[in-house]
């Protein structure tokens, strides 16, 4: 089995809500201070549903990260968790696109690439939440696509995968090579080893530029945008909680029921 | 741009009637026609979903397209791909919406593509700018830190709606509206996916979209046990019980029950937030709700930004106290 799978860098979404800021004159996000950016968590996912198949039968991962100011750490992570090659889209050219030019250069990199079975994404990013480069990669490549998976197997060169729906989930069977969106329903990736750690450590990424990829610049970044950001702002939140007390926290829950009772809200 | 007209959406149908998404998105599509003082029509895709036209009518269509195969029985991208091209192409609406669930999630960025086109998705709110006459595309970002309003002038203009966030007219079945159906024109050989099973998780008690009351458990819960507890009170409130991200994915409660960005969307009465410290991709799955309590150990948890009650405290003490002055007071 031949594996791509697409990783983002974002900031990490778990980072407190408090820290989080926006520079309403460039219409971006400020990275907040001293919280590193991680890996966007359903792209790890998508890494370690790629690396269930490498245990279960064999074959190769490449991951494949698109962005600038990659931080080596921090994309290197699917190789400490066992992937086997890197490639990095790293240009100031790719920088500020959307879902358009960002999988516009993913599709280059990819037929780049050569051969694959399964390309794995991530079910959406963690910054954007667009949720649409998977879907747009397999269109742009002409390959059938599964998303929203939450377990996938490879038989006889075709993949079953279980598709969350909201009640349960759907058995689909794809033939390869195909497309396959990951959702957190799959369960925790693994954790990098010592020696997956190492490894990584002494692996350089392959880094394409897009004259590598014979794309053109108008394709890709600010410049391939098809869409057009006229703002982004915060909601404000209005914090007007009451707060129910009591003598200790058991007498609290027991006034929290009588405030509630007298404002007919149970 | 010139040739394209009209508001589109796509109109689901579930157990022979128009789905929830569906009204809600013929309300929103409704306004954004008017203020363009273009025609608003709905597609419904499916076997046997002709007998549900004149309702999406009487929900504000003035158009239904329908088209009916038994091959779109049930949801398959490749298929409703192909119907989707098909209809968008004929018909050259200027605006095609759909809803954030399982179907939308995966036809409109795979539709947009194909169409040479953009979409934005998990918008919560649309409208007409006045001046420029686009569709301004209101979508939260960054887990719901942030929202971002997008313009797009490729045609047609994609969004797909939050559930819920559309607000449906009331049914009119003396509104008049025109039906006409459009062939499939399906080659079966062309689907390359194959449903082999549909798995549903059984429900007990009230499910999580239908419930006036709802008790959810975060991380602080601890496990399952926890949970039963949570349960316990539910069973007294007539709740149904949900989650945030960490239970489910550390598989103390089942997935199906997950509240949130990624999870189910509600707006029940009152949502009583338990050991939950108000993410903001929670938040987005449950900010709705007309009343949210909160019961949390940290006095600064993000929660109490959205509450309307709060408990600063244990829960595992809190609760207990709580469920039986309940159990007294409602005896």
């Amino acid at each position: 089995m031949n594996m791509i799978v697409c990783v983002k860098q974002v900031i990490d979404p778990e980072a407190p809500p408090a820290s989080f800021k926006i520079d309403t004159a460039s219409n971006s996000v400020v990275p907040p201070a001293g919280v590193p950016p991680v890996i966007s968590p359903f792209d790890e996912q998508a890494v370690e549903a790629a690396l269930r198949i490498k245990d279960a039968m064999g074959g190769t991962i490449t991951a494949v990260s698109l962005g600038t100011g990659l931080l080596r750490d921090v994309v290197k992570k699917p190789l400490s968790m066992g992937a086997d090659e890197l490639v990095l889209l790293e240009d100031a050219a790719f920088d500020g696109g959307d879902s358009w030019s960002i999988a516009a250069a993913l599709a280059a990199a990819i037929k780049k690439i050569g051969e694959y079975d399964i390309i794995f994404c991530g079910r959406q990013a963690a910054d954007w939440d667009a949720g649409q480069v998977g879907s747009g990669l397999a269109e742009l490549l002409g390959l059938p696509s599964v998303t929203l998976a939450k377990k996938v197997e490879v038989n006889d060169g075709k993949a079953t995968v279980e598709r969350v729906i909201p009640d349960g989930y759907e058995v689909v069977e794809v033939s390869l090579p195909a497309l396959i969106t990951v959702s957190n329903e799959l369960g925790e990736p693994r954790y990098a080893t010592i020696k997956g750690i190492m490894a990584a450590k002494r692996k350089e990424p392959i880094v394409w530029t897009p004259a590598d990829l014979g794309i053109d610049t108008s394709q890709i970044g600010a410049a391939g945008r098809r869409t057009r950001m006229l703002r982004l702002f915060q909601p404000v939140r209005e914090g007007t909680c009451e707060i129910i007390e009591g003598e200790d926290e058991a007498d609290a829950g027991a006034n929290l029921a009588k405030r509630l009772s007298e404002a007919k809200l149970l | 741009m010139a040739d394209n007209k009209g508001v589109m959406i796509l109109a689901e149908v579930g157990d022979g009637k128009l789905a929830a998404i569906a009204t809600e998105l013929l309300g929103a599509g409704r306004k954004l026609a008017d203020d363009l003082g273009e025609e608003l029509s709905a597609v419904m895709v499916g076997s046997g979903v002709g007998a549900v036209a004149q309702e999406a009518i009487a929900f504000g269509a003035d158009k239904v397209y329908v088209v009916d195969d038994a091959l779109l029985k049930d949801y398959r991208t490749d298929s409703y791909m192909a119907v989707m091209e098909k209809v968008a192409k004929e018909v050259m609406p200027k605006v095609l919406l759909m809803g954030q669930n399982s179907i939308g999630r995966d036809l409109a960025p795979r539709l947009a593509f194909r169409l040479d086109t953009t979409v934005t998705m998990d918008c919560v709110e649309l409208a007409i700018d006045p001046d420029s006459k686009l569709l301004l595309q209101t979508k939260p970002v960054y887990g719901g830190n942030a929202r971002a309003i997008f313009t797009s002038e490729s045609m047609p203009q994609m969004a797909t709606l939050r559930v819920k966030a559309g607000e449906p007219l009331a049914r009119d079945d003396s509104r008049k509206g025109e039906v006409v159906n459009i062939d499939a024109g399906l080659d079966a050989s062309a689907i390359r996916t194959e449903v082999k099973d549909t798995v549903l998780e059984e429900v007990k008690g009230i499910k999580l979209e239908d419930a006036n009351v709802v008790v959810a458990g975060g991380r602080g819960i601890g496990g399952p046990e926890g949970f039963q507890e949570l349960e316990e009170l539910a069973k007294l409130l007539k709740a149904a019980v949900g989650a945030s991200r960490p239970p489910c994915d550390n598989g103390w409660v089942p997935d199906t029950i997950q509240v949130g960005l990624t999870g189910k969307i509600v707006s029940p009465d009152v949502y009583i937030a338990v050991a939950i410290s108000g993410s903001s991709q929670h938040l987005a799955g449950c900010s709705g709700s007309k009343n949210i309590i909160a019961i949390n150990r940290d006095a600064e948890a993000n929660i109490f930004k959205e509450a309307a009650y709060g408990v600063v405290g244990d829960w595992k003490k809190v609760v207990p106290a709580f469920r039986d002055k309940l159990k007294e007071l409602l005896g």
